[in-house]
């Protein structure tokens, strides 16, 4: 195993190389000019070189990426143009944010996915199989950013149940704040949860190991947990994991949709201001936490699934 | 011990009470083509610790009279008439809803299916799936269910159950995962054990040797068997009598040896042909 997961971890190098790679060749391919961005319309072509002069922007293309992948060895990805930090501090500041979100997102995601698919295979109710149907079409017809919206005028305005936006002060109150934006995230996961879930459990109850613990006399609830979930939910746990993807997508965009302090809303202004530096180190990092949610889902599954972990 | 109400009770009813009887079952089950019967009048009457073979070509049936005996049937089927009679109590009622009287299954009647390799949870200790409905019913601590789970596979022949309780299926051999089935099985001491062609999926040696455990087990517990197989072989070696199905109907019925020996029916005469004995005067190369 451990063996397995050094592999594994190594297999990540070329992976993170590939994708600084190409966040620094589009970010440099993108039209505008971070010096002219941050100096505004005014500035005198003198002022903007010296700028770029300063930034090391003036520098050939080569040089500059070599000097990329250099401090990204070090962990250093360089300070940004516009917040006058080192990119590092940024990310300290803006990432527990967005992690937080995303936590809260699978949790939702799984409290959704999870009750409604045992309510349709367990209970193979016609009218549970419609409204999950409804459900599901409806909520993959819906982005992300609608959803927030539509979250934030029913529940956060009209009713005030929940903040409208922001993440307080504390750990209450960031949970409390992104209750809405963790709902609209996980919607954005929840119409191939169910699906593959629900799948998975008509398989498995009617499998035969399921009819055998049902003739020794084993409770239809225990059967259903025990058996059927039990098996569904291996395969449930590799389609969690592939969605991660889908999930730091819809992060970003929802943050900025409730205003959270967080790596999706400093994408977005580093975007507009062509902070090459942080956008760059934005893309590694999060290239990394999916190859590390691959890796991680590779390992509970292989702890779950005995054939796997024994060779079967 | 759990509080709930009387499970079925052992050796209260009158003498002479069958222990099982089918009393003219009848299922349809909804296909491409409509409604098609599978099963057609089907009686059948066991005593208490007698072993009866059911045999009959694929498709006669069979598997559905244990598992129509078992309430679980597929969900297309509907039960349109009859009765399953387990100590003189109807166990199972009419219609699609398919309500049965589940206290029955492990402690009155339970089964053993033909594909150990699909019948065992491949994600679970094989010592856990042995004892989880006795450990259910009868709030076994996990301590008490994993003794009792060796116990039971000690009973079963499998060597070292000590260490093979902690087992995963996919690392047992197919005769080792049969005994397993068996010991879970027989773990609630049910009365009657019905076999879905339990030996086809092993091979010839291993077959004979699990054959010899029913046999054992049959006699030492005084088990009703219902034994499902197309194998007649099978049949003389462990039953004393036999009913003959085809097309979702007992054609004939009757003693082990008044069959073999003067069958009445022309399929029953044909089906025993198909069968090589050693006595047909052919020389014949033993598998065995």
């Amino acid at each position: 195993m451990g063996k397995y997961i050094a592999r594994r971890i190594f297999l990540m190098v070329p992976i993170v190389l590939g994708v600084a790679t190409l966040s620094f060749v589009l970010m440099q391919l993108a039209p505008g000019d971070p010096a002219a961005a941050y100096l505004g319309d005014k500035a005198t072509p003198e002022a903007v070189a010296q700028l770029r002069h300063a930034w090391g922007l003036d520098q050939p293309f080569l040089i500059q990426y070599f000097q990329f992948l250099g401090g990204l060895v070090v962990g250093d990805f360089g300070p940004s143009f516009i917040f006058q930090t080192s990119v590092l501090e940024l990310l300290k500041l803006r990432m527990p944010a967005t992690l937080m979100l995303m936590l809260v997102s699978v949790i939702f995601a799984l409290a959704i996915s999870i009750p409604i698919s045992l309510w349709v295979a367990a209970t193979k109710s016609p009218t549970a199989a419609i409204i999950s149907r409804f459900f599901t079409a409806t909520v993959q017809g819906m982005p992300a950013f609608f959803v927030g919206t539509l979250l934030i005028l029913v529940l956060g305005v009209n009713t005030g149940l929940f903040p409208v936006g922001g993440y307080g002060r504390n750990l209450g109150e960031h949970l409390y704040s992104l209750v809405l934006p963790g709902i609209a995230v996980a919607l954005t996961i929840c119409p191939v949860l169910i699906r593959s879930l629900t799948a998975a459990l008509n398989d498995s109850l009617s499998a035969e190991y399921t009819n055998f613990a049902m003739s020794k006399g084993l409770s239809r609830s225990k059967t259903v947990t025990n058996y059927a979930f039990r098996n569904a939910g291996i395969t449930g746990i590799s389609i969690l994991g592939i969605q991660v993807g889908h999930l730091v997508g819809g992060a970003l965009i929802v943050e900025n949709v409730f205003a959270i302090p967080g790596a999706g809303s400093l994408l977005m202004q580093s975007v507009l201001a062509r902070d090459y530096n942080v956008v760059q180190a934005l893309t590694v990092v999060f290239g990394v936490l999916v190859v590390l949610v691959y890796l991680l889902t590779d390992i509970i599954y292989s702890v779950v699934d005995p054939r796997v972990r024994l060779g079967g | 011990m759990s509080p709930e109400s009387a499970p079925p009770q052992p050796n209260q009813s009158q003498p002479g009470q069958p222990l099982l009887e089918v009393d003219s079952l009848t299922v349809d089950i909804d296909g491409e083509v409509g409604k098609h019967r599978i099963l057609d009048d089907v009686s059948i009457t066991l005593e208490p610790g007698e072993p009866m073979g059911l045999v009959g070509e694929s498709g006669s049936g069979k598997s559905m009279t244990l598992r129509t005996i078992l309430g679980m049937l597929p969900p297309a089927a509907t039960v349109v008439e009859g009765e399953v009679r387990f100590r003189g109590r109807n166990i199972l009622t009419l219609g699609s809803d398919r309500r049965y009287d589940q206290k029955v299954r492990g402690t009155g009647i339970s089964m053993v299916f033909q594909e150990p390799a699909i019948a065992l949870n491949p994600v679970m200790k094989v010592g856990r799936q042995i004892t989880d409905a006795i450990a259910e019913h009868k709030g076994l601590s996990k301590r008490a269910s994993h003794d009792l789970a060796i116990e039971l596979m000690d009973r079963v022949g499998i060597a070292n159950p000590e260490r093979r309780v902690s087992d995963y299926p996919f690392q047992l051999s197919g005769g080792m995962r049969q005994r397993v089935m068996i010991a879970a099985a027989l773990a609630q001491e049910p009365e009657i054990l019905l076999c879905d062609e339990p030996t086809t999926a092993l091979d010839v040696t291993i077959q004979a040797q699990v054959l010899d455990l029913f046999r054992t087990m049959q006699q030492e517990k005084g088990l009703g068997l219902l034994y499902v197989t197309h194998d007649l072989a099978v049949v003389a070696q462990l039953c004393t009598s036999i009913s003959v199905m085809k097309s979702g109907k007992i054609i004939e019925h009757g003693n082990l040896q008044r069959i073999f020996d003067e069958p009445q029916e022309d399929y029953t005469r044909r089906l025993l042909s198909a069968t090589p004995r050693i006595d047909d005067g052919v020389q014949l190369e033993r598998a065995t």
